[in-house]
């Protein structure tokens, strides 16, 4: 048996998450990718073995189905040290507002699913003692904008949830990060016009989460001037924000 | 459309970019474009990683296939970058054989331009190391090229500028080291002619270059400091030193372009002459240097393309056979140090045979210089390039935006069977790149 440390991402196929598993098995940790197409994750998980020696298993996992969850974490190899969900979904705003079931997929991808596995692997890691969870948020759910309020409520409920998980847990020896990228240049944003110092590359944002595990830090704002334009934002009053073209 | 340019930033061009996340998706972009190009980081300086009208980015493709630790052969997607390949591997115990002054180019940027680097006198071009290639071509087929399956279209892809189809995949040899540093002695050369010998002596050197001085003039004419180098063992390194320093990030990043005044004659003569100095006198003993200065020195400055100012700057990369080369070399020099404007960086060194059918190396010197775009700059380079033909010389393609198509074909004679090769694999013209309208595609009504 090895006694490397295993680290399971959720939503491995993203380019963040591809990152992420280059940054943890860059360290030396195993690595389990979870998708909803455990085939097509298997060309990463050989990438992860071939470029740094490490176990890299694959494993099917979709964020919609929520009846699957228990089964999911209990078919698992071996219980993780760290699980980091990454899983998310944009969509388009407008659909949202006119198509009650494309509202609902955002919100249930952004919210629902994440919340639900993360505080299964949370019950697991109290038990054991021991473990990080680390939930990809984002900074539009700091303030709910007129351009992308579904995902932003959404990812707000998702910040919300992790921060009483981490008042909870933190007793139990269990750590939660809170991850608020910003703008990261990936297929998500690919098209989208972003602001280029404002902007990181995925590679920047699996080593912050890295970081954020070694060092157990709670809330990362992957580039340090989010924190100050979110500071800014939020202090908006409401009569100013709600006239903002924004 | 996107405007997209090399780094020299001239020209920019407006083409669809695409970004395909699968080789069926690259396969459905070749098939539906009227004339594509694969680019991968952009580092190419004109326009050869530009599209006639779409332009394939294949960053996205930087999954390492399968590793060998007890052979060093590497199987990797083309859009890998050299320096991640280095970050990953060279604490294994492996480098790349053969880099250029930049590591953040893609391998498949790499093998297109055959590029060389500071060995190639005695250890060849990128292509050498390339054991095979996965090659999407005009007519949507994707095969394996190498020396044993389709050796000529793999000779033809080696050099090639992407132009007989996408580079997927490929398989690399990679150099055994035992240590990420290089023993460099630097040599001090008075003049031209003194800096050839230096580099003829140096010709055991696995590694050499010189830099040049294009400011000095008179007697001072071609007053070079001439770099080589060996890899170091692991016995070499004192105690306590890291057998693999790593590459940083660059530390000082240019944020604005400059404006274009900032490079003019008398800061460039400035900066030329305690370059010099400096260098004078650490010239005689040896000591050690991290790879990453070695080999990639003004990555170390990150978007320097930016100190040329908004209107880009021209590379000119020649190379002069062997014979003669130190009357036309000394020519060129004398003109651009009259000219006064020029060249950064100014970097002289020794080729050897290039292995593409279409390689830029061939035996004898190459210079490489670099001007700011100006008015009068156009006419100055087409006067070099005068001087390039004359002397059975040929410029390099990755660095090129503007050499005339009499000037590109005096200098690459296997031309012909190039456009042969190009030809069966793509008979309607899908993989067309702005180089290739501008240099040798069949002008279509």
């Amino acid at each position: 048996m090895n006694s490397r440390k295993i680290v399971l991402v959720l939503g491995g196929s993203s380019d963040i998450g591809r990152a992420t598993a280059r940054s943890f098995a860059k360290a030396g940790w195993d690595v389990q990718l979870a998708g909803r197409e455990a085939v097509a994750l298997e060309p990463d998980a050989a990438d992860l073995h071939a470029r740094y020696d490490i176990n890299a298993s694959t494993h099917r996992f979709d964020v919609l189905d929520t009846a699957s969850f228990v089964d999911f974490v209990a078919g698992l190899p071996a219980l993780p040290d760290v699980v980091v969900s990454i899983v998310g979904l944009l969509g388009s705003q407008q659909t949202a507002e006119r198509e009650l079931e494309h509202a609902a997929t955002i919100m249930r991808s952004n919210y629902e699913g994440p919340a639900l596995i993360l505080g299964l692997f949370a019950e697991k890691f109290l038990a054991r003692g021991s473990g990080s969870i680390v939930g990809v948020s984002s900074v539009a759910g700091d303030r709910g904008r007129a351009s992308n309020y579904v995902y932003g409520s959404a990812k707000a409920g998702f910040s919300a949830f992790l921060s009483g998980l981490r008042a909870r847990t933190s007793r139990g020896g269990v750590h939660v990060v809170t991850v608020k990228p910003g703008f990261v240049r990936t297929r998500m944003t690919e098209g989208m016009k972003l602001i280029g110092p404002l902007t990181v590359e995925a590679p920047v944002v699996g080593d912050a989460i890295f970081g954020a595990v070694e060092r157990r830090t709670d809330v990362v704002y992957v580039s340090g001037k989010w924190r100050l334009v979110m500071l800014i934002i939020k202090a908006l009053p409401e009569a100013v924000f709600k006239k903002l073209k924004f | 459309m996107a405007l997209i340019c090399g780094w020299g930033r001239f020209p920019a061009v407006d083409t669809d970019l695409l970004t395909p996340r699968s080789f069926d998706a690259v396969g459905d972009a070749i098939a539906a474009t009227s004339g594509g190009i694969a680019r991968g980081n952009g580092r190419a300086y004109g326009d050869a990683g530009i599209g006639v009208s779409q332009t394939i980015a294949m960053t996205g493709f930087d999954r390492v296939r399968s590793f060998d630790p007890a052979t060093g052969r590497v199987r990797l997607e083309a859009g890998v970058l050299l320096s991640d390949l280095i970050d990953t591997f060279g604490p294994r115990g492996f480098l790349p054989y053969v880099v250029p002054g930049t590591r953040f180019v893609s391998v498949g940027g790499a093998i297109a331009a055959d590029v060389h680097g500071k060995n190639h006198h005695c250890e060849g071009g990128f292509g050498r190391y390339v054991d095979s290639i996965l090659l999407r071509t005009g007519t949507g087929e994707t095969i394996e090229v190498s020396h044993e399956a389709n050796p000529e279209v793999f000779l033809a892809t080696i050099g090639g500028m992407g132009l007989t189809g996408v580079i997927l995949e490929a398989t690399l040899r990679l150099r055994p080291v035992e240590t990420g540093w290089i023993r460099e002695r630097v040599i001090s050369a008075s003049d031209l002619h003194a800096a050839m010998r230096a580099l003829d002596a140096g010709d055991s050197a696995t590694y050499s270059v010189a830099w040049i001085d294009c400011v000095a003039r008179g007697s001072d004419l071609g007053r070079s400091l001439i770099y080589l180098g060996e890899h170091a063992r692991a016995s070499e390194l004192s105690d306590g030193t890291e057998a693999f320093p790593r590459g940083r990030d660059p530390r000082l990043t240019v944020p604005i372009d400059l404006p274009s005044m900032t490079l003019n004659r008398f800061s460039v003569r400035a900066f030329n002459e305690l370059y010099y100095r400096m260098g004078a006198r650490r010239a005689g003993g040896s000591h050690l240097v991290s790879i990453f200065p070695y080999f990639f020195p003004l990555d170390g400055v990150g978007a320097w393309n930016r100190i040329y100012g908004r209107r880009g700057f021209l590379q000119h990369q020649c190379v002069i056979p062997q014979d003669g080369a130190l009357a036309v070399l000394g020519d060129i020099l004398d003109r651009v140090s009259r000219r006064g404007d020029a060249s950064f960086l100014t970097v002289l060194k020794k080729l050897g045979q290039g292995d593409g059918l279409m390689s830029f190396p061939m035996p004898g010197y190459t210079l490489a210089l670099d001007f700011p775009v100006t008015g009068s700059i156009m006419n100055f380079v087409d006067e070099i390039d005068r001087l390039v033909v004359a002397a059975g010389g040929r410029l390099y393609l990755a660095k090129d935006a503007r050499q005339s198509r009499a000037t590109f074909e005096a200098g690459y004679p296997a031309l012909q069977r190039f456009k042969e090769i190009r030809a069966s694999l793509d008979p309607t013209g899908k993989i067309r790149s702005k180089l290739s309208q501008r240099l040798f595609d069949e002008v279509r009504p």
